[in-house]
């Protein structure tokens, strides 16, 4: 396997792990955003220009962000450190091999796991944008409409929140 | 609109950007040491002692030590001892001197009092103000002999200051010499009549001394 | 938006000086460096050429700001261990020194990985994007294909660390600096991207390479000078200059207010690599506003092109953005948070998409005698009515004096 690929690969489960096992809050927060480069990368890395940009850009950008402010706005301040262990461990490792049994069922058992060459150029935005445009119009139109509704829901919010006063 | 006081704001900054560097009126700094600071005449620093003879500065200086000023010096900087003799001033008349005039430089602030109240024209406020030195002792002390200015720089540093006390020195000059002569004149009248008198009084055979005016 | 040939020998090595100079460079080593040396080769000139004209710029403002402000910057630093004073250059050079003998303070409870990190990860986003600008004809570190999409996702990215930075000094007012200028570089993300959908309307394409090319000739054929260009710049203009905390938008490090905000607890070369930070990030805006808008390396007229590396053009017009920002600078008192934040959200992001659907109407009448006329009176029209219906809807009254008549 490529070198540069199995570091990045364990540089990203490393920072997910971190982002699960730390003991701050805040420091969970920005080891999750190191995954998301992580996955960023990888998605650089095989080619697909778009959206590596576009992981950057929404998760690093946006999400990792609302996850912070939701931290400090919810969280009254002085955090006190988890204990490492749960005393209800055992209940969580059961679930956790589950997951992990599906998805390396689901993995190993499909067609995409053997090493592939990278036939044709990689996609370039045009092509994704006419794809956007063409086939899947739907998708977008709906999202469109999700993304509105969202909108309109946080206007309201901040409405009703500034009239309260 | 929009963004017409922005288009506004920005002309006058380029206007004054361009301006510096061709009128005097948009770049007023002076650049300190190189150049000389910008002094107005009635300027307060550190006092000077006023002398009207370059000739012997020291036995000519206005003051007649009537500490006056050291009474009003607000933080009290100013230390007089009266001399023992006296000399005459610029009209004549015997004045005492000051035989030490010191004044501290850390403490005096400058405020002028002792130069408003001095009744004598003596003490004045210089408007140099390079006076700071590294001592931190006896050359804080500022004596007589550092104190004392001639007329002349009292003249070039306050002109319009200068000019009239100058103006009503001579005045002053002027009327004690005329009284003087019109004393000489009263006293050799008094001395003529007296003998006059004495001559009139000193034959007195004269029986009938009819009251008639002329005695 | 013809593509210039290079025909006579003349035009291609003035244009190409660079490049050819790179590749002999190359040459001589033996194979197996030649790729890292050329890598290199591609990367640190930027980083040394923006270093430098960071410390210029600290020079140019403070004598800029001085000149508009009636008095003379910094005059007396010249050469060092000389006596000439030379215009106060020296100045730069001895601000960093000072930077770097200050002593370092972090403080007690701070966390302090963070802290150590949070300069040093703000500087990486900010040279990462002058990889996609292109500064010359084939001079350009990297070609990428989504180019302005790379720029954004880094600029993107600046926002955590400034976080970071307000969170691990442990101190509430720096917290509280840090998400108000996390807010307000949220808040212009959004007029600074759509004001570039115009640009990537007209020329079909994210990679910033293809951009500048399609703007090639003279100086009319520049983006600028088309009427969704002038608004999209302008929009874009003030976009940058919100992302990049200059005045009259540095409420996060207004400095008679907040004192620095989220870098207060930052002394020494801390702060210097913040600083530098910001001003890197300011080239770069500038330098992707050149290459969107102003046409790039490209010279004003069509036959001056050979005669000048395609650098020198391009310093030359950033030389003119960053006077602009300066200028701006000197002029305009600092806007308060709600009034930024207004400013940003009801009338620059109306303007900008207003400016898109303009720059489709311009593709749609294809003659810019009709292009002219409807584009900018959409857009005008537009201005007025927004910028008169907020200015009513604040409801100021003339003010009136109960004693003074």
């Amino acid at each position: 396997m490529d070198l540069t690929l199995f570091i990045i690969g364990v540089a990203t489960v490393a920072a997910a792990i971190a982002a699960m096992s730390l003991r701050n809050l805040i420091h969970c927060v920005l080891a999750l955003a190191v995954c998301f480069l992580g996955v960023a990368i990888l998605f650089l890395r095989l080619g697909a220009e778009f959206v590596g940009f576009a992981q950057i850009l929404v998760y690093i950008g946006a999400v990792a962000i609302l996850i912070v402010f939701a931290i400090l706005l919810t969280r009254s301040g002085g955090e006190e450190p988890k204990p490492f262990f749960n005393s209800q461990w055992w209940y969580g490792l059961a679930i956790a091999v589950a997951v992990f049994g599906c998805l390396s069922f689901a993995i190993l058992g499909g067609k995409s796991i053997q090493p592939q060459s990278i036939t044709g150029n990689s996609t370039t935005v045009k092509q994704i944008g006419t794809e956007l445009m063409t086939t899947y119009v739907l998708p977008l139109e709906v999202m469109g409409i999700l993304l509105t509704a969202a909108m309109l829901g946080a206007v309201v919010i901040a409405w009703q929140k500034g009239e309260r006063k | 609109m929009l963004g017409s006081g922005l288009a506004k704001g920005l002309k006058e900054t380029a206007r004054n950007f361009f301006g510096s560097y061709v009128s005097k009126e948009r770049l007023p700094t002076i650049e300190y040491p190189e150049e000389p600071a910008v002094i107005k005449e009635n300027t307060r620093q550190f006092p000077i002692l006023v002398f009207d003879d370059s000739d012997d500065p020291m036995k000519t200086l206005r003051c007649v030590s009537c500490q006056i000023c050291e009474k009003e010096c607000p933080p009290k900087c100013i230390y007089i001892v009266k001399s023992k003799d006296k000399k005459p001033d610029f009209v004549g008349k015997p004045q005492l001197y000051p035989a030490v005039f010191d004044i501290d430089l850390s403490v005096c602030m400058s405020c002028g009092i002792c130069a408003e109240v001095c009744p004598f024209e003596a003490i004045f406020m210089d408007n140099n103000f390079e006076i700071a030195n590294t001592d931190r002792f006896d050359a804080l002390l500022v004596k007589k002999e550092q104190l004392a200015r001639p007329n002349s720089y009292l003249q070039k540093i306050s002109p319009t200051l200068a000019a009239t006390i100058d103006e009503r020195r001579a005045d002053v000059v002027v009327k004690a010499e005329e009284k003087k002569k019109a004393d000489e004149a009263k006293a050799k009248a008094a001395a003529e009549e007296k003998a006059a008198k004495a001559k009139t009084e000193g034959t007195p055979t004269t029986p009938a001394s009819t009251p008639d005016a002329g005695s | 938006m013809s593509q210039l040939t290079l025909t006579t020998p003349i035009l291609a090595t003035a244009d190409q000086i660079l490049v050819n100079f790179k590749q002999s460079l190359v040459g001589l080593l033996p194979e197996i460096l030649q790729t890292p040396a050329a890598v290199m080769l591609s990367i640190i000139p930027i980083m040394i050429c923006f270093a430098t004209l960071f410390a210029l710029a600290t020079w140019l403002e403070r004598k800029g700001l001085g000149r508009i402000q009636n008095r003379i910057g910094p005059n007396r630093v010249g050469l060092p261990f000389t006596k000439t004073r030379l215009y106060g250059l020296g100045q730069p050079i001895a601000d960093g020194i000072k930077m770097l003998i200050k002593e370092d303070i972090v403080p007690r409870n701070a966390d302090k990985f963070l802290h150590f990190m949070a300069p040093v990860a703000l500087l990486i986003p900010a040279f990462l994007a002058f990889a996609v600008i292109p500064y010359g004809e084939g001079i350009v570190p990297i070609d990428l294909d989504a180019g302005l999409l790379f720029f954004f996702a880094i600029g993107a990215s600046t926002e955590l660390v400034i976080f970071c930075a307000g969170w691990a000094s442990r101190n509430k007012y720096a917290l509280l600096g840090a998400m108000r200028a996390i807010a307000q570089m949220i808040s212009y993300e959004l007029p600074l991207i759509i004001s570039t959908f115009s640009v990537i309307m007209a020329v079909g394409s994210l990679s910033l390479v293809s951009i500048v090319n399609a703007q090639s000739g003279n100086f009319w054929d520049w983006h600028v000078f088309t009427p969704w260009g002038l608004a999209g710049f302008i929009l874009f203009f003030i976009a940058s200059l919100a992302e990049a905390n200059r005045s009259p938008f540095d409420i996060p490090e207004g400095e008679s207010e907040i004192i620095a905000g989220h870098l207060i607890e930052y002394s020494g070369f801390k702060y210097a690599l913040f600083f530098m930070a910001e001003y890197l990030g300011m080239f770069a805006m500038n330098g992707l506003s050149i290459a969107l808008f102003l046409g790039g390396y490209h010279a004003p007229f069509a036959f001056l092109e050979g005669w000048l590396p395609g650098p020198v053009w391009f310093l030359a017009k950033l030389l003119v953005l960053i006077a602009l920002f300066i200028w701006i600078r000197g002029t305009m008192p600092r806007l308060r948070m709600d009034q930024l934040m207004n400013f940003a959200w009801k009338f620059m992001l109306p303007m900008s998409l207003v400016v898109v659907v303009a720059a489709g109407l311009w593709k749609f009448l294809a003659n810019p005698v009709f292009g002219w006329p409807v584009c900018g009176g959409l857009i005008l029209g537009v201005h007025l009515l927004l910028s008169r219906s907020l200015f009513d809807a604040r409801g100021w009254q003339k003010r009136t004096y109960r004693f003074a008549d």
